[in-house]
């Protein structure tokens, strides 16, 4: 994997003493959307600010495209659009003022056929000469997009880019996003609607409590962390497990009419064999059953929540 | 050097001088014009030269320098203060821009804005009173140092203040009290001598000084002196503004 953005060591600590970052590693490679999922206040868009600029850091290094964001800050933020998780917006301004500003700070020459090509992807170009004050929340949302990619960034931050957006819009921006990551630009986003990360992502780094606790491919992540369930809905409902059958670590359903078996795909022996065996044994029947995988969203409340002061 | 951020951040500033012409533009001149209405006719009747100078043109530099400390002032820190207050400072922060550009952008467009001022009351006062400037060069150069001087001053502001009432009360509180004291509308040899010694105290009094001299060759203090002060004041400034810039001080914490 070639890197585009290269983070080693880093650590933040505010004023206040409060420690965001602890020593974090981290490697984004070029053309790949990374899902970066954590609880409130994890570190998440301590993170992103370090990298873009916004924040200093207390200790560490960033690299991104191969130059230092201290010593080379011009090249490293040449290259990256951030839109931000609030909605911060120049109410007086035009869409098109405000994109043609993004345009000239981030340093390039105007140039109108690009800024009309963004508005027209993100449906803004009938509200152009529109006061961004007249806009709805969603149109903002995407105000801010456009103005992150008014200067062609190669990495584009997104922190909680569809919160509060309808659904239709979110599905729109999303496919934005697809568009994006296949004109070769990196994305990276945070996002509580973790089943967009599953959708979108290509690899996922947990935060918690300021730490990197697992950075993964999303397919290899589910396929490693990932459980299946059965459920075998029973012909008669059960008061409690048989004894014959603890041995296999089922759960009851609180009416008792199904038993719920978890086993990991991966194992060598899934134990549904002599499971089965076991209740025909036992003379239970069954007249329906299914399997459900567990999703990336279970994946990450469990990894979370195992970690020590989760959620503090 | 990135001049299309420089650009991109002064004509913004400038856009904004534009939707609240009103305000920005028009205001001042009015406060000006009733300032010559008072201190002109009903002052000047009872005063009527200063140093071989009517009284209605002795107070013209003092008025376009009153006019001057506090717009520099205003519009600088509005002009850093609003991105902050917004939000939108984070595109700032993440763009690839120097220090000095920054400054460039905003210090420039609240100079450029406040000198337009000064030289539409220059232009006002005309209408009521009979100008000469005998240094235009020097008149030129205290107005350009000044404007510069306090609009860093007034950025410097706006990246301290974390409210619109801080905003306000280095602006109220300060500069309009020093620009009074500071012989805008009267010679500081009419002073008692203690109130003279006082009054060197005031900045204000080198700024006005060097200013009127521009225009009269009358000064309280002598003009090098006024020029010196004025140039300290900008290093000062510049200082603070290098430091805030190092530390990110009210910007990346």
């Amino acid at each position: 994997m070639q890197s585009i953005i290269s983070v080693s060591g880093l650590s933040k600590t505010y004023a206040s003493g409060f420690r965001a970052l602890k020593n974090i590693d981290l490697d984004i490679g070029r053309g790949e959307i990374f899902a970066l999922l954590g609880p409130n206040g994890a570190g998440k868009t301590t993170l992103i600010s370090i990298i873009c600029g916004i924040v200093n850091p207390s200790q560490g290094k960033v690299l991104v495209d191969g130059k230092d964001i201290v010593t080379d800050y011009r090249a490293a933020r040449t290259t990256i659009g951030l839109v931000p998780q609030e909605l911060h917006t120049d109410a007086f301004e035009t869409v098109w003022a405000t994109c043609s500003f993004s345009r000239g700070l981030f340093g390039k020459p105007a140039n109108p056929a690009h800024i009309e090509k963004v508005l027209k992807e993100l449906s803004l170009w009938d509200k152009k000469d529109n006061k961004i004050m007249t806009l709805s929340g969603g149109m903002k949302r995407r105000v801010m997009i456009a103005k992150a990619l008014s200067h062609e960034p190669q990495v584009l931050f997104l922190d909680e880019p569809t919160a509060g957006v309808d659904v239709k819009l979110r599905k729109d921006m999303w496919e934005v996003v697809r568009a994006l990551r296949a004109s070769g630009v990196t994305i990276i986003l945070t996002t509580h609607y973790i089943e967009e990360a599953q959708d979108m992502a290509d690899r996922v780094g947990v935060i918690s409590g300021g730490e990197l606790i697992l950075v993964e491919e999303k397919n290899e992540l589910m396929r490693k962390l990932g459980r299946k369930q059965l459920a075998l809905h029973l012909q008669k409902p059960l008061a409690a497990i048989p004894p014959a059958l603890a041995s296999h670590n089922l759960t009851l359903a609180d009416d008792g009419s199904e038993l719920i078996y978890t086993y990991d795909t991966q194992s060598e022996r899934t134990g549904i064999t002599a499971l089965l065996q076991g209740l025909n044994e036992a003379g239970l029947r069954f007249n329906d059953l299914n399997t459900t995988q567990s999703s990336l969203e279970d994946i990450f409340v469990g990894l979370v929540s195992q970690k020590p002061g989760a959620g503090q | 050097m990135n001049f299309h951020a420089v650009r991109a951040i002064y004509y913004f500033e400038m856009a904004r001088t534009g939707r609240t012409l009103l305000q920005s533009i028009v205001s001042p001149v009015i406060s000006t014009s009733l300032y010559f209405v008072v201190f002109g006719a009903a002052i000047g009747s009872r005063i009527t030269q200063i140093d071989g100078v009517a009284y209605g043109a002795f107070i013209v530099p003092g008025l376009i320098m009153l006019t001057l400390l506090t717009q520099s002032t205003a519009n600088a820190s509005f002009g850093i203060y609003f991105p902050k207050f917004t939000g939108t400072i984070y595109e700032l922060l993440s763009a690839p821009v120097s220090y000095l550009e920054i400054l460039l952008g905003y210090v420039g467009a609240a100079a450029t804005k406040s000198i337009i001022l000064g030289l539409i009351i220059l232009a006002t006062a005309g209408f009521f009173v009979p100008l000469r400037i005998e240094h235009p060069v020097w008149m030129v150069a205290f107005l350009v140092l000044t404007a510069v001087s306090f609009s860093l001053f007034g950025f410097i502001i706006g990246i301290w203040a974390d409210g619109f009432e801080k905003l306000q009360v280095i602006p109220l509180l300060v500069i309009t009290p020093l620009t009074f004291l500071g012989g805008s509308f009267y010679s500081i040899n009419v002073l008692p001598p203690f109130w003279q010694t006082v009054t060197l105290f005031n900045p204000v009094v080198y700024l006005v000084s060097g200013f009127r001299w521009s225009f009269y060759g009358i000064s309280d203090v002598g003009v090098g002196v006024s020029l010196a002060m004025t140039l300290l004041f900008l290093g000062v400034c510049l200082a603070i503004v290098w430091w805030i810039f190092r530390t990110g001080y009210k910007l990346k914490n």
